[in-house]
């Protein structure tokens, strides 16, 4: 049995069932809270913190805290957005993103959420890392470059028995996206092309395919990010 | 090596959440994890190849390489340096023949640079294989190096006396030093270990122990300060079939080593605390986790809890109450800082890379192996005996009305008297400068509860240490006046998140790197009043990241700004509004060199 309870986003009386993640809430009240690692239906882990709200006036990351009757969260909020457009920006400089001639381009969220943040120039001085292409894999590439470490490809895909498939390596600055050597042998297309769908950015990209669907007709060629639940 | 490599992993039955101690018993035979090892724990523990891989390539001292026979970790924190390391470094490479991060031709020496060790009162200092060599001079490091190419043991290279105390127990056998300046209820010599477990427990509910100890108002003594008795009663009202009480003996606040002197010299009071958390709570195990820069203490450790368990102090029915089970483990950590916040204290210890959880659920809900835990500071376990002890009304005539009891101090940098001091809490900095034997008109700042503290200057010293003003975790480096704050400390301490950051969170992960290049610009008299502004801004950024890492790496240059903002402004542009930080002339310096030609760039 479901119970519904009572709560707040800026200020707007929200309905939702316990337990449930405020930034699934948030959707079910038409209401968009920008993400970037989470992805629906695979556990939230709280790592981009594009997310975060304040409930109660502390920040908080909205996908792994569930409500509370009667929680007051501030989402769109200036303060918050102009954080959440620096985490983006933070993103863009830490690696080496070349939309123009990226596979990912129109399809890409971080892409996506600079424009909706109207992102022109980032803050930040760019990094220019050296960072490598691995092409090793039968079936994926996977470019260092343009990977952001939100975890998807960690948290969502898994071999039938549950292995990881792919993994963090290092830590801090020299964290890495590590792909198993023995496993990746048993990569199906299947799950290739999952991997390449869950990546939010041009980091996993299927070998020997590409463009399938022309510039333009991409998910955010026409509408910025999150139009789709302010509409509903 | 496939069948050593096989013992270790039959010695922890094959269990994955032993990952952690698999991998410090490969490490610590071979100096590092060979490529074939990994395979092989990989196959045995049925996990990923890359499941290895990323436990093992998070912390510091796990290598995929060799690390030398003799691997020697300098280290390079602020009180280091400032009690000369750069000297005892110097002769190390000139010594060795090689530089820092490299391991000698011949195999047989590695230096490396590691973060505070804990013996800030006791600086310059070093970990050898595991052994602690501490108030290094470049003479002592001749003697150390010539000693290691005559073939000398790590065990047999002290030439001098071994250190007061438990030091010079049989089992320790070490030069580090107490220096236990001030003893107050804590560390009171009065103790007998077990009687409250004896003339206590047998006579209380574990309601009652919960009762106690939360009219004494004790609160968390490893930098949070969260309500003790709260805690152990939200996990005893959590339902689960097995809880677990943790000791987070990780230490890793530069500056900090009050733990290291318990550990040393009261170990019984703390298992004694942990029994007592684990009846009040209704735990069955209790787990230390300790950090690997004192894995000197590890036999005595264990000897002392076999002790325990002969005397019935632990084992089955303990203090003779019926069907109260509690054993303790110890769980060493291998080099990450992170991993003394209590979620990655508990991702460690169940064999992952230390990464802090998403909270809620907090541990007392949902903690090792997702089972209700307690995760609690050495000194607070501690205090918890007396206060069972001597009761709460005892323990509250200690300290001020919001901060109850007594508090361990680490005291280091520049002062007569490094050392623990155990003082009740409502003390102003300047009487704490005094106890130590320190001019005031000498000291220019205090680092206050580390580097995730905050520094302050001399308008800031009659403040008083306790929850409602300065509160701390038990760290205070003093600064004196002939110290470069910003290049010295500020600096190393930003360093030093940037290091030990997670990495999970983009925000730790990039705006602390950001703010640290910004600093060097301001550094670099390329700075204008634009930038100083810039770096508060950014340092807001990090308050939304996950853990108190990432929320308080913006510490050392925020509070810097704030109290000493005069020393950013006498480095920057005075005539300039901006600055992009490029050089023209200077990026195409090279590469006009190569050509021959002189750049003409107006
Ligand atoms: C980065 C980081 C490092 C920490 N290191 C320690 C530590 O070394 N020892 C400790 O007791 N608490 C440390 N803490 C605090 C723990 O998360 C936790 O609050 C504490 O162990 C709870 O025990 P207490 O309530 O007895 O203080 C750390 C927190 C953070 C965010
Ligand atoms: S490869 Fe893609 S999905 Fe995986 S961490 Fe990087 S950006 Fe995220
Ligand atoms: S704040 Fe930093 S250390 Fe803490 S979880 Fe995030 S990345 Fe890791």
């Amino acid at each position: 049995m479901s119970t519904l309870i009572k709560f707040k986003i800026d200020g707007v009386e929200c309905m939702a069932e316990t337990g449930a993640y405020v930034v699934e809430a948030a959707v079910e009240n038409g209401i968009f809270i920008p993400t970037l690692c989470n992805i629906k239906g695979v556990k939230p882990r709280g790592s981009c913190r594009v997310c975060t709200v304040l409930v109660n006036g502390r920040p908080m990351s909205a996908c792994t805290t569930p409500v509370a009757s009667g929680m007051e969260v501030e989402n769109n909020i200036a303060e918050l957005n102009d954080i959440r457009k620096a985490i983006i920006e933070a993103l863009f400089v830490e690696g080496n993103h070349f939309c123009p001639s990226c596979e990912k381009s129109g399809n890409c969220e971080l892409q996506a959420l600079a424009y909706r943040f109207q992102m022109m120039v980032p803050r930040f001085p760019f990094d220019f890392p050296v960072r490598d292409i691995d092409a090793s894999n039968p079936k994926i590439i996977k470019d260092h470059n343009r990977c952001i470490l939100c975890k998807r490809c960690i948290r969502a895909i898994k071999t039938e028995d549950g292995k990881s498939v792919f993994a963090f390596k290092k830590r801090g600055r020299q964290l890495e996206i590590n792909v198993d050597p023995d496993l990746g042998e048993l990569f199906t297309d299947e799950l290739a092309a999952k991997a390449a769908e869950i990546c939010p950015v041009g980091a996993i990209l299927l070998r020997e395919k590409g463009y399938e669907i022309p510039i333009g007709q991409r998910k955010f060629d026409k509408e910025p990010i999150g139009s789709d639940i302010e509409k509903k | 090596m496939a069948t050593n490599v096989q013992n270790i992993i039959e010695k922890y039955n094959k269990d994955k959440t032993r990952l952690m101690d698999i991998l410090i018993d490969v490490q610590s035979e071979y100096g590092y994890i060979p490529k074939e090892a990994i395979g092989q724990i990989a196959n045995n523990l049925d996990i990923s190849h890359v499941d290895v891989e990323q436990t093992l390539s998070f912390y510091h001292f796990f290598s995929e390489k060799p690390t030398g026979k003799y691997a020697i970790y300098l280290n390079d924190s602020v009180v280091a340096n400032m009690m000369g390391r750069q000297k005892v470094k110097e002769t190390f490479e000139k010594e060795a023949g090689i530089k820092f991060g490299e391991v000698s031709p011949d195999g047989q020496i590695g230096l490396f640079d590691t973060a505070c060790i804990g013996m800030n009162d006791q600086e310059p200092a070093a970990l050898i294989n595991g052994r602690v060599f501490t108030n290094l001079t470049p003479f002592r490091v001749k003697e150390i190096i010539r000693d290691i190419k005559g073939g000398t043991v790590v065990e047999d290279m002290f030439t001098a006396a071994y250190g007061d105390g438990e030091n010079r127990n049989e089992l320790i056998k070490s030069t580090v030093q107490n220096n236990i300046r001030k003893k107050g209820p804590i560390l009171d010599d009065d103790y007998t270990p077990g009687i409250v477990i004896w003339k206590k427990l047998p006579e209380m509910t574990p309601e009652q122990v919960i009762d106690e100890v939360k009219k004494s108002h004790i609160r968390g003594r490893g930098g949070a300060g969260f309500p003790t008795g709260l805690k152990w009663e939200f996990c005893r009202k959590t339902k689960g079939d097995k809880k677990y009480i943790f000791c987070n003996a990780d230490e890793g606040e530069p500056g900090t080593f009050k733990d290291r002197v318990i550990l040393t010299e009261r170990p019984k009071l703390l298992f004694e605390g942990m029994v007592i958390a684990g009846y009040a709570v209704g735990a069955t195990e209790g787990i230390v986790y300790v950090r690997h820069e004192y894995t000197y203490l590890k036999n005595y450790l264990e000897n002392l809890l076999q002790g325990a368990r002969d005397r019935n102090l632990l084992g089955k029915d303990i203090g003779g109450i019926k069907g109260f089970d509690f054993d303790i483990r110890i769980q060493f950590g291998a080099g990450a800082y992170v991993c003394g916040e209590e979620s990655a204290l508990i991702e460690s210890a169940e064999g992952k890379r230390g990464e802090p959880r998403d909270r809620p659920p907090f541990p007392v809900e949902k903690g090792y192996l997702d089972k209700p835990t307690v995760v609690n500071n050495v000194e607070t376990l501690c205090s918890v005996v007396k206060i069972l002890l001597n009761g709460p009304e005892w323990y509250l005539k200690f300290g001020t009305k919001d901060s109850a009891g007594s508090k361990l101090l680490s005291i280091s940098g520049d002062c007569k008297y490094p050392g623990v001091y155990e003082v009740e809490w409502g003390f102003a900095v300047t009487d704490i400068l005094e106890m130590v034997g320190t001019d005031i008109e000498d000291v220019q700042a205090v680092q206050v509860g580390g580097p995730s503290g905050s520094l302050i200057g001399k308008d800031e010293f009659a403040r008083t240490l306790c929850f409602s003003d300065l509160a701390t975790g038990g760290s205070l480096i003093i600064i004196g006046k002939q110290r470069d704050i910003l290049n010295d400390i500020v600096l190393n301490f930003t360093d030093f998140f940037i290091d030990e950051s997670c990495g999970s969170c983009s925000t730790c992960r990039n705006i602390t790197h950001l703010m640290k290049v910004k600093l060097e610009k301001i550094l670099d008299a390329r700075g204008v009043e634009n930038d100083i502004n810039d770096l508060v801004e950014w340092g807001k950024i990090l308050k939304v990241s996950r853990c108190g890492l990432g929320q308080t790496a913006g510490n050392p240059i925020l509070t810097s700004i704030k109290n000493f903002r005069y020393l950013y402004e006498e480095k920057i542009q005075k005539d300039k509004e901006y600055d992009s930080g490029f050089d023209l002339a200077e990026s195409v310096k090279d590469s006009c060199e190569a050509v021959g030609r002189i750049p003409n760039l107006n």
